[in-house]
């Protein structure tokens, strides 16, 4: 991942009109998650929850910014905050999501000896691909196929938590929050002075030079 | 997440989705910050000419139309009744709360997925989050199985059906194109088409290239200011709620008309059973509201959830006279379930895109709808421009592409530089595809629905024709690095169709039901077959002639709404 848009900051919009007063509210509760806040997991669940968020959307150690993905995912869970729907072959998301972290620790212990959070990345991963191809099929699934869990579950509430902060917006060049402001320039290449200048190669201190002036 | 927190520290007296708004004669004013605007009210005992159970696009219009009508008119919807200016934030997360996240059970061969893309828990329904799209079916349509040779006919003259577009057109200041490609004649559009963003005109360069039509589509957001709704600023959050009231959703647009004819709303208010009498007639219906279960009596009811809640409803009330649930002597209560098709393709383009800024859809082509040469298939697609904005592109890149890790990040990257075309497309009713009840029950106690889907061979090879036409198309617009989204699906319709025969259908053309003549269904639910193009506009156009056959109906005595009436039953 590169620094597409350096300098941009979508909270540096919070006090223009591209933010009201009730989208200030929702993203300031999102922002006070910490990244260790969990209050649905187990400290067990917990550690292989972290680990398979490394895996899924992993962070760089000097990257701007982090998202608490993990936390995120936790107070989804929490709040049991559901998605409308339910694949037959899952039972309710909460009990989905502690069978599968259990299944997949049992299924680390039986084939590398360790739990999953302490398996190094590559094992981790050829797991989780294993799981997302069905071929998961341990006790402890208790007849869960672990490709519905890791494509209804895994990818959709991970990947929603990580594109659901900030951070992530900064990291893609999105506009972020836009009422009662919203958008003037529409056409191929057209930007307005609150959206985020892309760095195009040689132009990189002048994209950041327009991406700090996003907020004004 | 909803941040259900957030919700939990507001104040309280004023959290719209655990405490009822419209009560004490007032609901709220959908146009200003705190305000309220009069409402009447009716008591329990009153036996009321109508109780519409749920607000959208089928019985938030049809409360509207026979509240104009001199009827006295109770509409139920279990979702919040929202302010738009001071309840809806710019964000994807926060604004799932306008979804029916209740829990629904799928399966069949191909699973729906349900809540973000097709299920409202709102007043106002689905349109509160729709993408406003506003299209008219194809005339033939109403007769495919006798001019088409498919799926089967309405009991409806599209003709007839023409002057209901307009008027629904013109109820929402619909924006659109001074002509339209395809169909006959049809008025201009009340207000002009709206911009462009370089997301459509990728589709117009695709369709010119390959030498079909394109045009501006019509869409209930207005271009112009419209008495309280300013025009649209193009944020691009339309599926997530309009936070400035452009959208002319049925919560702006026909419920504060319905109010004012001295309709009343009850929100928070779910409906789970509709009470029936020894002389087979509906008698009123069973509502939850404020933790406790109420009894609303009524002449007629009509029944407006939409096509899971809607046969929901009706095989959750069944009796020992009506043991397969009501207005089931047919058996095809919950069958013909017809989702569309909703694949898209997806590629880069050197140019930004940008394609969060404006309405998702802008520019459509309906040329497959209307072309009948070279098709493997029946029936017909239009295609429009996209704007996923990053959670739901996320989640496409995911869960169609299976990307994760490093490469899902990497591709995030390019979403400035992604463009894309997505179908609306004419899946055949089937009554293998069907919403029963299991034995799980949700938090009011009532047993939750399975949500059975599978395409025949004929979706498929519709798929298939409609995935490789747009990739010709986004190649020709200049896009790389084209794949296809193969799972999508969008809208509900079916489960209750309409029709000239009770053995074959479960209600007439007048959306009374067969089998008792006080029940009414007014909603998507009562399409025999669905079309290739959002269903919206036709639900509130057959909501507009229910309500004037109620109103002929009644003026010829052939309507139970006076007591007199019943006391002959």
């Amino acid at each position: 991942m590169r620094d597409l848009y350096p300098g941009y900051d979508v909270l540096a919009k919070r006090h223009t009109p591209s933010w009201n007063e009730q989208t200030r509210e929702v993203i300031d509760r999102r922002l006070t998650i910490a990244r260790s806040d969990h209050r649905f997991f187990t400290e067990e669940e917990w550690a292989t929850l972290c680990a398979i968020c490394e895996r899924i959307v992993p962070q760089r150690a000097e990257k701007q910014g982090f998202v608490p993905v993990a936390a995120l995912v936790d107070n989804k869970l929490h709040t049991d905050d559901r998605e409308g729907y339910r694949d037959a072959h899952l039972p309710k998301m909460q009990e989905a999501w502690r069978r599968g972290i259990a299944a997949l620790n049992d299924e680390a212990q039986a084939r590398c000896g360790a739990p999953f959070h302490e398996l190094a990345g590559a094992e981790q991963d050829e797991l989780l691909s294993a799981a997302a191809c069905g071929e998961l099929k341990c006790a402890g699934w208790k007849g869960m196929p672990s490709d519905a869990f890791f494509h209804r579950r895994v990818l959709s509430d991970v990947v929603s938590a990580y594109y659901s902060h900030p951070t992530a917006w900064n990291e893609i060049g999105w506009g972020g929050p836009a009422s009662p402001r919203g958008y003037v320039r529409m056409d191929f290449n057209r930007r307005d002075a609150w959206e985020a200048a892309e760095a195009y190669p040689g132009h990189e201190e002048q994209a950041r030079q327009e991406n700090l002036r996003a907020g004004r | 997440m909803r941040d259900g927190e957030a919700r939990e520290n507001r104040r309280p007296s004023d959290d719209p989705m655990r405490r009822p708004r419209a009560i004490h004669g007032r609901a709220p004013d959908v146009f200003r910050l705190g305000a309220w605007v009069p409402m009447r009210q009716f008591g329990e005992d009153e036996e009321v000419d109508f109780a519409i159970v749920g607000t959208g696009a089928g019985g938030g219009t049809l409360a509207c139309k026979l509240a104009e009508a001199g009827f006295s008119v109770v509409a139920f919807d279990a979702g919040p009744y929202w302010r738009p200016l001071e309840d809806f934030a710019s964000d994807e997360t926060a604004q799932s709360k306008l979804y029916w996240t209740d829990e629904r059970i799928v399966d069949g061969e191909n699973p729906l997925q349900l809540g973000s893309n097709n299920s409202g828990k709102s007043v106002g329904g689905s349109t509160v989050h729709f993408a406003m799209v506003s299209l008219r079916f194809r005339p033939e349509w109403f007769k495919s199985r006798t001019l088409l040779g498919y799926g089967a006919d309405w009991p409806l003259d599209w003709r007839e059906m023409w002057t209901y577009y307009e008027e629904v057109e013109q109820a929402l200041k619909i924006a659109g194109p001074i002509t339209y490609p395809w169909g006959p004649k049809r008025p201009r559009y009340p207000y002009r088409a709206h911009e462009l963003n370089a997301a459509a005109k990728v589709l117009a360069r695709g369709a010119e290239a390959l030498g079909i039509s394109w045009t501006e589509t019509p869409l209930a957001t207005i271009s112009a200011p419209r008495g309280a709704s300013p025009p649209c600023v193009y944020r691009g959050f339309c599926t997530l709620g309009c936070s400035t009231n452009a959208k002319q959703s049925v919560l702006i647009t026909w419920l504060p008309r319905a109010l004012h004819a001295g309709a009343e709303i009850r929100d928070l208010a779910m409906v789970g059973q509709i009470e029936t009498n020894g002389a087979d007639r509906v008698t009123g219906v069973h509502y939850h509201r404020d933790c406790e279960w109420h009894f609303q009596r009524a002449k007629n009811v009509v029944v407006a959830g939409y096509a899971i809640e809607t046969p929901r409803l009706l095989l959750m009330s069944a009796t020992s006279r009506f043991p397969d649930g009501l207005a089931n002597s047919s058996g095809l209560v919950g069958k013909n379930l017809m989702v569309q098709g909703n694949q898209a393709v997806w590629g880069i383009m050197d140019d930004e895109i940008r394609s969060y800024k404006g309405p998702p859809s802008l520019a459509i082509t309906e040329h497959w709808n209307y072309e009948d040469k070279g098709k493997d298939f029946h029936g017909g697609y239009a295609y429009m421009s996209q704007g996923p904005l990053p959670v739901l592109w996320a989640r496409t890149l995911a869960g169609s592409r299976g990307l994760w890790g490093e490469a899902l990040l990497n591709e995030m990257q390019r979403y400035n530089h992604s463009v894309g075309l997505k179908v609306v497309s004419e899946y055949m009713p089937q009554e293998r595809n069907r919403v029963t009840l299991t034995d799980e029950k949700d938090q009011y106690g009532l047993p939750i629905p399975r949500v059975t889907y599978s395409w025949c061979d004929n979706d498929k090879r519709m798929n298939r024709h409609a995935l490789a036409f747009m990739r010709r198309a986004l190649e020709a617009a200049g896009a790389r690095e084209i794949w296809d989204q193969e799972d999508d699906t969008c809208h509900l319709n079916g489960t209750a169709r309409m029709g000239f025969d009770p053995r074959t259908s479960v209600v007439d053309g007048d959306c009374r039901s067969w089998d008792i003549p006080n029940l009414w269904i007014c909603d998507g639910s009562v399409f025999p077959t669905v079309g290739g193009v959002n269903p919206s506009l036709t639900i509130q156009a057959i909501a507009c002639r229910t309500a004037d056959r109620i109103k002929a109906l009644a003026a010829r005595g052939d309507l139970e709404v006076r007591s007199k009436d019943r006391q002959l039953v």
